[in-house]
């Protein structure tokens, strides 16, 4: 999949109709969805035959664009039960095959360490001080590595992060 | 839900010891064709809990795993079309899963399990600093 295939792909996912402030459901757009997960895929290996977790998924973009890149299975996961029904149509447009969990980040609880990699777009504290706090992971250290999308000012300075999460 | 996220869930009530394997009631399941991978299936066995597998499959009506597994078997085609077939390819569509240690039920609508908690079944929230602001710490330099 060559980027910019992905990029125009991502843009035609439907996005938040009415975004929820208190959850910080901005959306994450195809530009950085697409380098995030390529970068991931191309520079550190992450994605393509690995399992997956899109943690607090929205609309299902990063975790689409992982199914996009190869990965074997892509679970999503959020809170919010609108956004989860517009992360399966959007998996449905592009016949992407992709779990669904609808559950707090918070009280997740994995059994044992199967997810290889997680990706997110979290709530980052901008409008609700409490999701600052809110989005900790313990059952992150069980995956090999985090994908990182950092908004600290929306879409506009984003970056794309790599961690080997065993160093958190 | 496939029995592949089955296999990771586990019941996530305050003071559970043994919330897993989370018990499935089956109302409607549905087969999806998946391509076949072996690598994967080979990858991902040693990470799976066997019965729980087995147990689900069950639940869902296909009864045709064996009983115990291991690695020699997984030469086998005919082992790992049935492995793949119970994993990846059936889906509970609606029903529940129930907590194996309080019973409660965690409904499962349109393939999505419902893992949200009332109040009182949260444990403390206040877990130590949140990987978002030590990420941003990390990238930018700033507390």
């Amino acid at each position: 999949m060559k980027l910019k295939q992905l990029e125009s792909m991502l843009g035609q996912l439907q996005q938040f109709s009415n975004p929820k402030v208190e959850l910080e459901q901005y959306p994450t757009g195809p530009h950085i969805a697409s380098r995030m997960l390529y970068t991931a895929e191309n520079s550190f290996g992450d994605v393509s035959n690995k399992i997956v977790a899109d943690f607090g998924c929205g609309c299902g973009t990063l975790g689409a664009a992982a199914s996009l890149m190869g990965a074997e299975q892509v679970i999503g996961i959020d809170i919010d039960s609108e956004s989860l029904e517009i992360a399966s149509l959007n998996a449905e447009d592009l016949e992407l095959d992709i779990n669904f969990i609808q559950c707090d980040i918070r009280n997740l609880v994995w059994r044992g360490p199967i997810v290889d990699t997680a990706v997110m777009n979290p709530p980052f504290g901008n409008s609700n001080k409490r999701c600052r706090h809110g989005f900790s992971f313990s059952s992150t250290k069980d995956c090999f590595s985090i994908s990182l999308f950092i908004t600290q000012d929306l879409n506009k300075r984003g970056k794309v992060a790599s961690f080997d999460s065993s160093r958190l | 839900m496939r029995l592949f996220t089955h296999n990771m869930l586990s019941s996530n009530i305050k003071g559970v010891a043994n919330g897993f394997p989370l018990r499935i009631e089956a109302e409607q399941v549905l087969e999806k064709q998946v391509d076949f991978n072996p690598d994967f299936l080979r990858n991902l066995f040693p990470k799976l809990e066997w019965k729980a597998l087995v147990d689900g499959a069950r639940a869902l009506g296909y009864a045709e795993l064996p009983e115990a597994a291991d690695s020699s078997m997984l030469e086998s085609e005919e082992f790992l079309r049935k492995f793949h077939h119970a994993l990846l390819e059936l889906h509970l569509e609606e029903g529940a899963l129930t907590c194996p240690e309080t019973g409660r039920k965690f409904p499962v609508n349109k393939g999505i399990p419902n893992m949200l908690l009332h109040e009182d079944e949260e444990t403390s929230l206040q877990l130590p600093g949140s990987l978002g602001s030590q990420m941003l710490v990390r990238i930018t330099g700033k507390q």
